[in-house]
């Protein structure tokens, strides 16, 4: 299986958007100018705005605003990554066996998909979370993937039910090919274009639902995320003019991924499906 | 595209269909959130009687809540209550407090304005823009519009909203801010929630009015010497609404089950922050309730909205 990347202008620039985060996330803690966390608490600069020691200024407990961003861009990474990973092969495998293999198994497995699909996806991932008193990465993750599998199956499902119709399934089939071939074979490589789509989308919608379970206060317990910048940043909104950098920088971060994984999941979208072409 | 009919299957069978899908998801999120809350580790007895509870007390608590029953006997009373209309009692002293039913009653209808609220403002900024940015296609109008929408879309609310309480209430002093009350108190919310919905409205109605513009009936009322503005409204437009019809009344859903993010921010009373609250404090009654009552307007609206669909379409409606 092999992609030719032909994108459109705006896919190009979601990838160049995504790949700046990447960048960000891999080496962000490394090139982050101070340490977060305990050590780096500096109660005489609270609040202070832009300077040369600290670029985008300092948080309520003089923690500097830019390394946070960078370690949160490397937790964001980590856990969108892993997510989208995990449910997007659940999702693949669940929708390709529920299309192939139709009757009883494809009715249970929608059934499943019906009640995740009966309740807005957030709850869930709080309802998970909140069990657990101090939620790691891990917890997390599979709060994450409990709903997020869905999109995916309904993909792989639609794919696998047009697929099957197809000639060289059905002379597969014929030549006594066994279900795993086929699937292997035949169907998972030509779901993949629907399905980068769906990847593209969902990293956007991971990053989001993580900032606004971290900013609700039930996300990772980790040094510093995105979400729980900006929850802090609301507390002290109004206490100094400088502070509303430490407002925005976060907000804007993930404005910047998740409008890159739109970018690039709309001119992935054109590229494999060329009737939407146009439509975005 | 959620087109529930099929060419040849009448509304009443396709409306059974739904019904019993839709109420079988129901059950199961209810199931699923009763074997999830029993499942889990955590006792719900120490989160409502705090450290200090005595031993009676907590016997109290547990015999309220029905903990010392068998899990199969405390999904009956579950079922039970559902259908006497209480939902529950609240514990640790149900007498003093109200049924779970009552509490949600109390505070859907701050959930329904906020809905109401957003939706509108939504509407009255996708419309236009979206249909601008269809006619003059491949303008800077265009552009414009397709940039606004997309960023709007990833402008994530929990930076949003706390800015507009900021600009608005804080250093405006234009509008009231978190916790009032007042109908003028809605339009902070309704704002931070319209204006993202707006986002994918806008291009919805781009994108389905660029497809209409395509289409041979719009070619022939030109063809025949129609004015611009006539083809527009009165050919065009109703067509292609349809589709943005049907994504504003799931969105309308998805609000009506609770912005759970901006009544944090804005510290309203909803349906969100009150599941919020009760999953935080493991109030089990509270949690199966309202968990059962978001699934339900899910249902009822997606049901709802695929029937809107085919009645506004002939094309749909066969038989």
């Amino acid at each position: 299986m092999k992609f030719k990347i032909k994108l459109s202008p705006s896919g190009w620039i979601g990838l160049v958007m995504l790949s700046t985060f990447v960048f960000a996330g891999v080496f962000g803690p490394w090139i982050a100018p101070y340490d977060v966390g305990l050590t780096s608490l500096d109660l005489d600069h609270r609040f202070e705005g832009p300077s040369a020691a600290h670029w985008l200024g300092t948080d309520s407990k003089g923690a500097d605003t830019l390394s946070q961003l960078l370690w949160g861009a490397r937790s964001a990474l980590e856990l969108s990554f892993i997510v989208v990973a995990i449910s997007s092969t659940i999702g693949l495998a669940i929708g390709t066996i529920a299309g192939w293999f139709r009757g009883i198994v494809d009715e249970i497995l929608m059934r499943i998909v019906d009640i995740l699909m009966a309740f807005p996806g957030i709850l869930l991932n709080i309802a998970i979370v909140a069990v657990v008193a101090r939620p790691g990465i891990g917890v997390m993750i599979i709060a994450l993937c409990a709903n997020g599998w869905v999109g995916y199956a309904r993909v792989a499902r639609g794919q696998v039910l047009a697929l099957r119709e197809r000639d060289y399934v059905t002379a597969a089939v014929a030549l006594g090919a066994s279900n795993t071939r086929v699937m292997f074979k035949h169907l998972i490589p030509n779901l993949m274009g629907p399905a980068l789509v769906q990847m593209s989308f969902g990293l956007g919608g991971v990053i989001m639902i993580e900032a606004a379970l971290s900013f609700l206060g039930v996300g990772p317990q980790v040094d510093y995320t995105w979400g729980a910048m900006l929850d802090q940043a609301r507390t002290f909104l109004w206490k100094a003019d400088w502070v509303r950098v430490y407002a925005v920088v976060p907000g804007l971060a993930i404005m910047w991924v998740v409008l890159g994984a739109n970018l690039l999941g709309d001119g992935l979208r054109d590229r494999f499906d060329p009737r939407q072409r146009g439509r975005s | 595209m959620p087109l529930g009919y099929a060419p040849g299957v009448s509304i009443g069978s396709f409306l059974l269909r739904r019904l019993g899908s839709g109420l079988l998801a129901i059950v199961g999120v209810s199931v699923l959130v009763f074997a999830f809350l029993h499942l889990v580790p955590g006792d719900p007895v120490d989160h409502l009687a705090g450290g200090e509870a005595t031993t009676a007390q907590r016997e109290k608590i547990e015999q309220c809540m029905g903990l010392d029953r068998s899990l199969p006997m405390q999904f009956v009373t579950f079922l039970g209550h559902i259908v006497d209309g209480t939902l529950g009692h609240q514990c640790p002293d149900p007498k003093g407090k109200q049924t779970v039913a009552a509490r949600i009653i109390e505070v859907f209808p701050h959930t329904m304005w906020l809905a109401i609220g957003g939706m509108l403002i939504a509407i009255v900024l996708a419309l236009p823009l979206g249909m601008l940015a269809a006619i003059r296609r491949g303008s800077w109008v265009d552009a414009f519009a397709t940039t606004a929408s997309l960023s709007m879309v990833a402008l994530p609310q929990m930076m949003f909203a706390p800015l507009l309480v900021f600009w608005f209430f804080v250093t405006l002093g234009w509008f009231p801010g978190p916790t009032e009350t007042g109908p003028l108190a809605l339009v902070l919310p309704a704002m931070a929630v319209g204006t993202h919905l707006m986002a994918m409205l806008a291009r919805m109605t781009r994108s389905s009015l660029v497809d209409v513009l395509g289409e041979d009936y719009v070619r022939t009322a030109r063809a025949k010497g129609l004015p611009e503005r006539d083809v527009l409204f009165r050919h065009a437009l109703r067509n292609a609404l349809l589709p943005v019809i049907t994504v504003a009344g799931l969105q309308f859903g998805s609000l009506l089950s609770g912005a759970i993010i901006i009544e944090n921010v804005f510290a309203r009373p909803g349906l969100g922050s009150t599941l919020l609250e009760a999953i935080l404090e493991r109030n089990y009654p509270v949690v199966q309730g309202t968990v059962l009552v978001i699934a339900g307007i899910y249902v009822a609206v997606n049901i709802l909205v695929d029937l809107a669909y085919g009645l506004a379409d002939p094309r749909i409606r066969r038989a």
